[in-house]
């Protein structure tokens, strides 16, 4: 890292332990939980568009697949919602994979052009009704047992932390699904592929009820850390927190989120440490390599579409366990809130804001965009009292304005996007 | 006999005339996106928020009309907004282009640059949408609101279904083909569209002849202006409006443009077409049609519904990857960069 680097983590650090003093550490502490997190999803993007030049737009999708991950590994599993139709859920499912996987090996064989289309299609059309037949009864069956508190199958009941890398696994595996479809196409149309696959698992998580219940979503997702109300009957606890001058609920609460940054900062530590050594290492050189031009590098014996799947699941990967990171945070799985602007979009601003290809760019855009986000909405509200303190109170302009101080957002988000663009495109930490 | 015309007139009420109206919408949308790409050479992720803030414009001169007690009798008062709305909308594309594209077009940025300057624009369009009209639900559609309903129609032909067809629906339609005879017409007659034409097909040919780029790039504009403008308020008149659900417009959109085969024109009005044609039939529960069509034994228990409609997106995604990965050039031939 450049002396720049050090000045700008150092002002980042700054900005937070301000904001502790400003308006409480329990704030500082909650954005300094979703800025690590950020981070680690920045830093996949980056390890997607900074080292290889891939527009992938579908961050939300890879980060929703992650929380679902942590509801399937951690909550306990439903055995009345099993004995129901668990067993033939998963037939069906294992039959519709074996539908595809027929269909892609008929159109893998090269004999007779039009049979084989028929053939094929006949195979998916009766090969969906056959899928839907089998389906339908069992999720009914697991649906209909007490909808109002599970209504789905449950989990593994393993502890939370095993998430983190199953959700990266799941994000990889759709990586894997959508990458070999849309790469080494156009750019814009993996953008687009990307833009639908996130949609589409949106729309399966709000709407397949068996699996993590829908829009009535999962709440009370077990912790990898203690809960405040034990910490609150721990006399050791109370007694060190008197130590500092700190009564015992806020105590708790300050440190089941310290001890939450810590299990966060480890995870992106990890990736970092890794993302750097993949950077230095002759694979991070033939990336850069592809990114710059690819027909050299393919004039050069590099297989660039299969060097982009690599990455590009790499990079989903990482997105994923963020997503389980952030879905253990929250204790609670509620599909509706995921919306591409702030899940794909906002990430890429961090990205491009940090600087695209410098990892440690990539991190401190994260910290950066996320402080802002947060921040812009006091921030926002205060500029708008400022500025309509000249109109008389009962003005219909100023409660209009003040009223809509929280939509300031997303337009703040877009003039930094565009500022940082077209006065510094590298970045505030530039790729050397 | 009445069995397979209530067949018809169940399919038609439910899949046909909601399907072309959808379509229509999708058509307009789609254009605009793909003469930006075909001139401007960028896949425009702003362009549902352009018809967003279009909308929005239109909107807020309706209610002006209205307050002055102006009235298009059973037409929606937003068709004589309309013109305003995409004047507004136009002045504020050309802005856009001033103060954020024209200096990456100078610098002949690639076009993923552009794609990504233009996330940026869809930020503050956005929020500006947000900020002016808020992200409640609007509905601005007054006027007549069926030219033929249900049960007048049932009394009308004596069948047990009826054919409702909403005021909406048609002034979609009409709009629509009135708005695509004028940009072939443009395209294909004047020297301006002939000019745009040309620099699509072959930019330095197109200097070398003498043809203004600013001028054929703020002409593009204007006409973007007046598509998405007019996509976004019939859609918001045939549903209504709100700022997140044109955010979601794009994916459909982008879809019907590639579909046809980016920049061309002709494609993006078929791919528009095949796009809400196949997200209505697959998301339609058959259970009524069939009920007419089959023998009583035969007869559907279930809604016969291929995917909830919750999953259209994914059939319009369906269909990208399928003309994706057997004709990446789309339908009709796109360009290729």
């Amino acid at each position: 890292m450049t002396a720049r680097g050090y000045l700008l983590y150092a002002g980042m650090a700054l900005l937070i332990v301000l904001t502790g003093f400003v308006q409480g550490w329990n704030l500082a502490l909650t954005i300094l939980n979703m800025g690590l997190i950020s981070a680690i999803m920045s830093l996949g993007v980056n390890l997607q568009w900074g080292f290889a030049g891939l527009f992938n737009v579908g961050v939300m999708g890879f980060v929703a697949l992650g929380g679902l991950a942590a509801v399937l590994v951690s909550m306990p599993p439903v055995a009345e919602g099993w004995n129901a139709g668990g067993l033939r859920l998963l037939g069906a499912l294992a039959l519709g994979a074996a539908i595809l996987v027929a269909a892609v090996q008929v159109w893998k064989r090269k004999i007779g052009g039009r049979m084989r289309a028929l053939v094929m299609l006949a195979l998916l059309i009766g090969g969906f009704f056959l899928f839907r037949a089998s389906l339908d009864p069992a999720v009914n069956a697991i649906e209909a047992i007490n909808p109002s508190l599970s209504g789905y199958l449950g989990g593994l009941g393993l502890p939370i932390i095993i998430a983190w890398p199953v959700g990266g696994l799941l994000a990889a595996g759709a990586a894997w699904i959508i990458g070999k479809a849309a790469l080494g196409l156009r750019s814009d149309y993996l953008a687009i592929a990307t833009l639908g696959i996130a949609e589409i698992v949106i729309a399966v998580l709000k709407n397949e009820d068996w699996l993590s219940r829908g829009v009535k979503n999962v709440v009370g997702l077990p912790r990898p850390v203690p809960y405040e109300v034990d910490l609150q009957r721990d006399p050791g606890f109370v007694e060190a927190a008197a130590g500092y001058g700190l009564d015992p609920v806020t105590a708790s609460t300050l440190w089941v989120k310290i001890l939450y940054s810590g299990l966060f900062a480890v995870v992106l530590i990890a990736i970092l440490f890794l993302a750097q050594r993949a950077l230095a290492s002759p694979w991070g050189r033939m990336m850069r390599a592809i990114r710059d031009n690819e027909v050299a590098a393919a004039a050069m014996g590099k297989n660039v579409t299969a060097r982009h799947l690599q990455v590009f699941i790499l990079g989903s990967a990482v997105c994923g366990i963020a997503g389980a990171m952030m879905t253990t945070l929250d204790g609670q799985l509620t599909p509706g809130s995921y919306q591409p602007l702030r899940f794909t979009f906002l990430v890429w601003v961090m990205v491009i804001v940090g600087g695209s290809g410098n990892n440690y760019g990539a991190v401190l855009g994260g910290f950066l965009i996320w402080w802002l986000w947060v921040m812009v909405e006091p921030l926002g509200l205060w500029a708008m009292e400022l500025i309509t303190s000249g109109m008389s109170p009962d003005s219909w302009l100023r409660a209009h304005l003040t009223d809509s101080a929280a939509q300031m957002r997303l337009m703040t988000m877009g003039i930094i996007l565009l500022a940082v663009l077209r006065f510094s495109p590298k970045g505030l930490m530039p790729e050397r | 006999m009445t069995d397979i015309l209530n067949a018809i007139v169940a399919l038609s009420n439910f899949v046909l005339i909601p399907g072309a109206a959808y379509g229509a919408q999708l058509a307009l949308g789609a254009l605009g996106v793909t003469l930006i790409y075909g001139i401007l050479r960028f896949s425009n992720f702003a362009h549902g928020d352009t018809m967003a803030f279009g909308t929005m414009a239109t909107i807020l001169v309706t209610w002006g009309l209205q307050s002055m007690g102006i009235s298009f009798g059973f037409l929606p008062t937003a068709l004589i907004a309309l013109p305003v709305g995409i004047a507004i909308t136009g002045l504020l594309l050309l802005g856009t282009d001033r103060a954020v594209y024209r200096f990456y077009r100078k610098q002949k940025a690639a076009p993923v640059v552009l794609v990504i300057v233009s996330i940026g624009v869809m930020f503050v369009m956005n929020g500006l949408v947000r900020f002016i009209i808020g992200v409640g639900d609007v509905n601005f559609a007054d006027g007549a609101r069926f030219v033929i309903n249900a049960r007048q129609f049932r009394e009308m032909t004596g069948l047990d279904e009826g054919l409702a067809i909403r005021s909406t629906t048609l002034i979609t339609l009409i709009t629509a083909a009135i708005a695509v005879a004028l940009l072939f017409w443009f395209l294909n007659k004047t020297r301006t569209g002939k000019s745009m034409r040309a620099f699509s097909d072959n930019e330095d040919l197109a200097l070398l002849s003498g043809i203004n780029p600013e001028r054929v790039v703020a002409v593009t504009w204007l006409i973007v202006a007046a598509l998405a403008t007019t996509a976004g308020v019939l859609y918001g008149l045939d549903k209504s409006f709100k700022a997140f659900t044109y955010f979601q417009l794009l994916l459909p959109i982008f879809a019907a443009a590639i579909v046809g085969g980016l920049g061309n024109p002709l494609g993006a009005i078929a791919g528009g077409f095949v796009i809400a044609f196949s997200e209505v039939l697959v998301t339609y529960a058959w259970k009524k049609v069939l009920e007419y069509l089959l023998p009583e034994n035969l007869e559907p228990s279930s809604l016969v519904q291929l995917l909830s409609t919750d999953y259209k997106f994914a059939v319009s995604f369906a269909i990208l990857i399928i003309v994706l990965l057997f004709k990446p050039t789309g339908l009709f031939k796109g360009q290729s960069v």
